[in-house]
């Protein structure tokens, strides 16, 4: 077994630790923290049903994005899509046999990864030529476009430029999820591709990633309109207590 | 304070370039003892005032899953950046809600998340310090919590949230906004927030019920403390006699009298508003809103109803329930509490009411949606009521009715510029400059329709078009009540 091979197992296995236990540990704050009023946004729904289908026009949509910026929509719509559809063509490494579904992706994956730099690209040269967003954006947000720029280029450059040992590669990643390694190839496109999908494992928990989880949090977006006919107590205002003052006037 | 140039309007609404520091120099006066401690608040800056900050912020935070959500969650995408009043009409980039929001967020980041603790230049994460808390002071008194952000941002982020968790940090620390908190005070001690005492309040009342004797030959009654009476009937003090504030309060009495409705005003609760919102403090907030159940209890009635009021009808509709309920000593038929909207619109829809529409025949009617009603808020039984029934009331009661921009109204509403504690003169020039985007839609269908009659159910957007409509070359007295043209339309003595 390499060293080499060593450090990528136990680098995924806490990088999958890191994301998992901090954006689970991340909900159940949100879970845990209570809402003690009504504040939903409009076009609130009256009901439970109208508020799933808000959320999931919402996230799969961005139907508020739409509204505020068709520019943001388009590059930020293309990009997670693109995110989306490469994720599924990635569950190929990790599964045997593949599912037929997952093939039947496959052919979507490709144009998808190239989707996705497009997308990226217009994310990004908007913080650098809008004066509004350029204001808004920090260091952070630049590393974070360029993590994902990296990692989608890398990953395209195994497709297209040079192949990697997919066969080796897939008996690695089945291998760590059955605890029987397998040697990974050393192949350098193929290590910094690995090596930057751990990093944003990694920040995952830590950064504005945190968007992904949080939206389906937000109380202006998961409340229901119905405050006078539910009357919705928790954390301090489910503590009121009434007490008698004397009358002014 | 400085003089200041009205923004011009052009021919069509622009999205400014960023002026750095344009509004820096924008700060309310700050509170004096004696608006500070009635509220439970230090009068001045505390000793080792920024822990007390740091660990009160954390404590919001722990107490408000809409923080931990908002805070956690703004990618820094720009969608608000060109949606807040204030930002299009100042070009402060500070004023970009989220630059707004990033002048706490850094403070939060710092202290309570791993990234501003150890790489606080990466994650543009900031110390406590004076100067921070200076422009705190500064900023969150420039956003009228009128959540128009909040529409457009794809998490939902609530900069209003943000605002108030702000203003509560500064009150802790003692630097509190003297309009405010003065205003809340005078509700503790007085009962309203122009501090009216209760027989002033009897003899105000006495002199409508007289005038409008005078205009209508009909005794249209405005009763106080009636016990017994159906419906309470909690408004905004201002409607007592602040033009054209008072030709809504006369138009909600025109309206009970001619349905047969028994209903009385409290000396108790006479006030809607409850500014403790502006400040994001809930013990204050429940505490005015306290005033009403006990008014309601102690009088009797079975209906409370609010009259028009923006940000009170977010509190009664959105909070009191929560608040001050449950409301089971009220009449289960109807909505506790109702907006004065609904009872009027429910009773032109059962015929209840004989309305003449000429009579507003010298007016061309726009409808201006209080953005604490359009988003904070609801009327009726369907999404989207706050915004059809004062347009169904207005349409029954003029002949000519246009909507501005559909991009300025509805939910999309723009903010008067004097919401959310912001309604005084020590900030005129921000009022001025933040009415821009919605002065540029008014001046739209002026030119197009000779729109002469700017009609609003909000108390503070009344008063705020009153003082700005003439920097934009509009009369001042076009800004009415939607009540007001009920009154002007009403037929009376043909009531059941």
């Amino acid at each position: 077994m390499s060293a080499l091979t060593v450090f990528y197992a136990l680098l995924f296995y806490s990088a999958t630790a890191i994301l998992v236990g901090g954006v689970g540990y991340k909900c159940w704050v949100y879970v845990r923290t209570p809402q003690p009023l009504k504040i939903p946004i409009p076009p609130a729904p009256a009901t439970r049903r109208g508020v799933a289908l808000r959320m999931l026009v919402e996230v799969t949509f961005f139907k508020s994005l739409f509204r505020a910026n068709k520019w943001i929509w388009l590059f930020g719509w293309l990009f997670h899509v693109a995110l989306l559809a490469v994720l599924l063509r990635h569950l190929r490494y990790f599964t045997e046999p593949v599912w037929a579904w997952v093939d039947l992706v496959q052919p979507l994956g490709l144009y998808a990864g190239f989707a996705m730099l497009v997308g990226l690209a217009g994310l990004w040269a908007r913080r650098f030529l809008v004066d509004r967003v350029r204001y808004i954006s920090s260091p952070s947000d630049h590393l974070m476009l360029a993590l994902l720029v990296a990692i989608a280029a890398s990953g395209l450059a195994m497709k297209f430029v040079a192949h990697t040992d997919i066969v080796a590669l897939k008996a690695f990643f089945l291998g760590l999820m059955a605890f029987d390694w397998q040697p990974l190839p050393a192949d350098p496109v193929l290590l910094a591709h690995l090596g930057l999908v751990a990093a944003l494992m990694i920040v995952f928990p830590i950064s504005k990633l945190l968007h992904a989880p949080g939206v389906f949090f937000s109380p202006s977006l998961n409340q229901v309109d119905d405050a006078r006919e539910r009357r919705h107590a928790a954390g301090w205002s489910a503590k009121i207590v009434y007490v008698k003052r004397a009358s002014g006037g | 304070m400085a003089a200041f140039e009205t923004p011009p309007l052009g021919e069509y609404p622009v999205i400014p370039l960023l002026r750095e520091g344009a509004m820096a120099h924008s700060k309310p006066y700050v509170a004096k003892p004696d608006h500070q401690t009635p509220l439970g608040f230090p009068g001045e800056l505390v000793p080792d005032w920024e822990n007390v900050a740091v660990t009160k912020l954390g404590e919001l935070v722990s107490q408000s899953r809409a923080l931990q959500v908002f805070l956690d969650s703004c990618v820094k995408c720009g969608a608000c950046t060109d949606k807040c009043h204030y930002y299009l009409g100042t070009a402060d980039p500070k004023n970009m809600p989220v630059a707004r929001q990033d002048l706490l967020r850094s403070v939060y980041r710092r202290y309570y998340t791993f990234a501003g603790r150890f790489f606080p230049w990466l994650v543009g994460a900031r110390d406590m310090t004076k100067k921070v808390l200076d422009e705190w002071y500064s900023y969150f008194h420039q956003c009228s919590q009128c959540r128009r952000c909040s529409v457009f941002c794809p998490y939902g982020i609530d900069t209003a949230e943000i605002s108030m968790a702000a203003r509560e940090v500064l009150d802790t620390v003692g630097v509190g906004q003297k309009y405010s908190n003065e205003i809340i005070a005078k509700v503790h001690k007085i009962g309203n927030n122009l501090g009216l005492p209760g027989p002033a309040l009897r003899d105000t009342l006495e002199g409508l019920e007289e005038d409008v004797k005078e205009a209508t030959g009909v005794d249209v009654k405005f009763p106080l403390d009636v016990k017994g009476a159906d419906v309470l009937l909690v408004t905004p003090s201002a409607d007592f006699f602040a033009e054209p504030h008072v030709d809504g309060l006369i138009g909600y009495a025109k309206v009970l009298h001619a349905a047969g409705i028994s209903w009385t005003l409290s000396s108790h609760a006479s006030e809607a508003a409850n500014f403790s919102l502006f400040i994001g403090n809930h013990d204050n907030l429940q505490r005015v809103a306290e005033r009403i159940r006990e008014a309601a209890i102690e009088l009797g009635v079975k209906r409370i109803v609010v009259g028009e009021c923006g940000h009170a009808w977010r509190v009664a509709y959105s909070f009191w329930n929560t608040l001050i309920g449950p409301f089971d000593f009220l009449d289960p038929r109807y909505p506790a509490p109702q907006h004065i909207c609904e009872v009027t619109y429910d009773l032109i829809r059962r015929g209840a009411l004989t309305l003449d529409k000429s009579a507003n025949d010298d007016k061309v009617v726009t409808f201006h949606d209080s953005c604490n009603v359009s988003r904070g808020s609801r009327m009726g039984d369907v999404p989207g009521g706050q915004f059809l029934i004062p347009r169904e009331i207005i349409r029954a009661c003029v002949n000519k009715f246009v909507d501005m921009a559909p991009e300025t109204i509805g939910e999309a509403t723009f903010c008067c510029g004097g919401g959310g504690g912001l309604l005084t003169d020590d900030l005129v020039e921000l009022r001025v400059k933040g009415a821009l985007p919605r002065m540029q839609a008014l001046q739209q269908v002026v030119e197009e329709h000779g729109v002469n009659y700017l009609a609003a159910i909000c108390a503070i957007c009344k008063s705020q078009f009153t003082k700005v409509l003439p920097y934009y070359k509009h009369p001042m007295d076009m800004i009415g009540s939607v009540h007001g043209l009920v009154s002007n339309a009403i037929v009376l003595g043909s009531g059941k």
